[in-house]
């Protein structure tokens, strides 16, 4: 099941999609914001968003979990 | 009598600001969130006061608290650097009110240039030159695709009330249209600052132009000087990375030209203080056309103050304390900042982190203006910015090299850095030549 991690350190600005929503590869799932800069989070396969680890105005750290893709 | 000076900002440029002040012989007080208690800014102050959490709106975007900061201290003027609230007419408003010295144009000037339909079509009337483009706000998707149509693709498309390029995007048909105007309404709320509505601008874009703004001074008689220019062409996402004065791009008559322009345009407003005059320079045609002006003292104003000899920010306190006296300009040599950003030198991504190494480059033609130091930590609240490297030297071939050294020498661990990029451009060919345009690092990368 494919992970989706963080790349940086970040603020979770928004919650775009939910758990159990299908996604298509490249959809964004949620996007972060760090340093006045948007950055979307993306679905690198199609699939199912099994679990969402996240929460709008969560603060996330590098390498953390925010979605897993089955 | 002005004896004390708060400084309404952060990092490098707050720190700037506090050296001038210190050495005018003034009091400076700092202004400071939660997540920037330990940076140098604040311990070098004299005097300094929490605002609040380290969100912009409970800290340094919150006006009252800036301003019973002020009080509390005794603070007799107020520095708003440049960003945050430096070009917020309301604040420098409240700020006179409140009985102090806003260290600025009046918020009359802020107020018209602030709004960038209003200043180009300010700037027409003064005869400054300016792009096709819109001379009314566009305010949805149908207007906006009518606009650009009538103007011809590509369009640049912007938040009349943003600054910094940030949501800036350009257009060349009618769907990217869509995403662009998305992308700049949302940058209008969310960014935007002075409280501007979501009004987008659409101005005909220039393939293969050069970023080239000029520097001036108004001083208290009334007088509007020209410093020269600054080439700031090297950007990623419409911010700017590099910039160097003077512009390797102009010859010496369109040069005399764009700082006639931008004296006018000062004049145009009553300008007082430090101002910059934005424009796009079409690099084959050797003409240019007006973009925006910036109502505050910029980031890459060092390049100035290196080949000009003046220090910007204790003109801007003269100026604003009402001290009347002429100035001669004569720039000479050849100046280079690069803007050193917590991001990752291949996709310029943010990557903040705790600072666990920094050496800073010292010696002949350097100058480092920092906002960091090891052991602190840059935090995702704001914007990516560390340090300016700021390298001078008689010729252009001489900053460069000099460049090559202090880019070697500068060292910092923990967070990412954008400093292998700068070590790359300083070998690209068309940088080295000078013959480059706003597209080079999307060539580069």
């Amino acid at each position: 099941m494919p992970e989706v991690r963080a790349e940086m350190v970040a603020n979770v600005w928004k919650i775009v999609v939910a758990e159990g929503d299908a996604v298509e590869e490249g959809d964004t799932l949620v996007i972060l914001e760090s340093m006045k800069m948007e950055i979307p989070v993306i679905a690198e396969d199609a699939g199912r968003v099994a679990q969402l680890k996240v929460a709008e105005g969560d603060v996330v750290q590098e390498g953390d979990l925010i979605a897993v893709i089955e | 009598m002005l004896d004390s000076v708060l400084v309404a900002n952060r990092g490098e440029i707050a720190r700037r600001v506090i050296r001038t002040v210190k050495g005018m012989g003034l009091r400076a007080v700092a202004v400071h969130s939660e997540a920037d208690a330990d940076l140098p800014f604040v311990t070098e102050a004299d005097d300094a006061v929490l605002l609040g959490p380290a969100a912009p709106a409970q800290s340094y975007l919150d006006t009252a608290k800036v301003i019973e900061a002020a009080r509390a201290t005794g603070a007799r003027a107020i520095h708003p650097g440049y960003g945050f609230l430096s070009e917020n007419a309301a604040f420098a408003r409240a700020v006179v009110d409140a009985g102090l010295v806003w260290i600025g144009p009046d918020p009359g000037a802020i107020e018209r240039m602030g709004d960038k339909i209003n200043a180009r079509n300010l700037m027409e009337e003064a005869g400054v030159p300016v792009a096709a483009g819109t001379r009314e706000p566009v305010s949805d998707l149908d207007a906006a695709a009518r606009a650009a149509r009538e103007i011809g693709y590509p369009v640049m498309v912007k938040a009349a009330g943003g600054g910094g390029g940030i949501g800036m995007g350009v257009a060349r048909d009618d769907a990217s249209l869509a995403k662009a105007f998305e992308q700049a309404s949302r940058a209008a709320a969310r960014f935007g600052g002075s409280g501007a509505g979501p009004a987008i601008l659409l101005e005909r874009y220039i393939e293969r132009a050069r970023h080239v703004e000029v520097q001036i001074l108004g001083l208290a008689d009334g007088t509007v000087v020209a410093l020269g220019e600054r080439d700031c062409s090297v950007q990623r996402r419409h911010q700017k990375v590099v910039e160097e004065s003077p512009s390797p791009g102009l010859t010496p008559e369109l040069r005399e030209r764009m700082l006639a322009a931008a004296v006018r345009a000062g004049e145009a407003v009553a300008y007082r203080g430090a101002g910059t005059v934005e424009c796009l320079v079409d690099a084959d045609a050797q003409d240019f056309v007006f973009l925006e002006m910036n109502t505050r003292l910029q980031v890459e104003h060092p390049v100035s103050e290196l080949v000009t000899g003046l220090d910007l920010v204790e003109h801007q306190i003269r100026v604003a304390a009402g001290e009347v006296y002429g100035l001669e300009v004569r720039p000479r040599g050849h100046a280079i900042e690069f803007r050193v950003y917590a991001e990752d030198p291949k996709r310029f991504l943010p990557g903040p982190g705790k600072i666990d190494v920094w050496e800073e480059p010292s010696g002949e033609g350097i100058r480092v203006d920092s906002g960091y130091t090891a052991g602190n930590t840059v935090t995702p609240f704001y914007d990516p910015l560390m340090a300016k490297l700021c390298v001078y030297g008689e010729t252009r071939e001489e900053a460069l090299a000099r460049g090559r050294e202090a880019v070697a020498a500068f060292r910092v661990e923990g967070p990412k850095n954008n400093l292998p990029f700068c070590a790359e451009l300083l070998d690209h060919p068309d940088f080295v030549s000078g013959d480059y345009d706003t597209g080079l690092v999307s060539r580069m990368r």
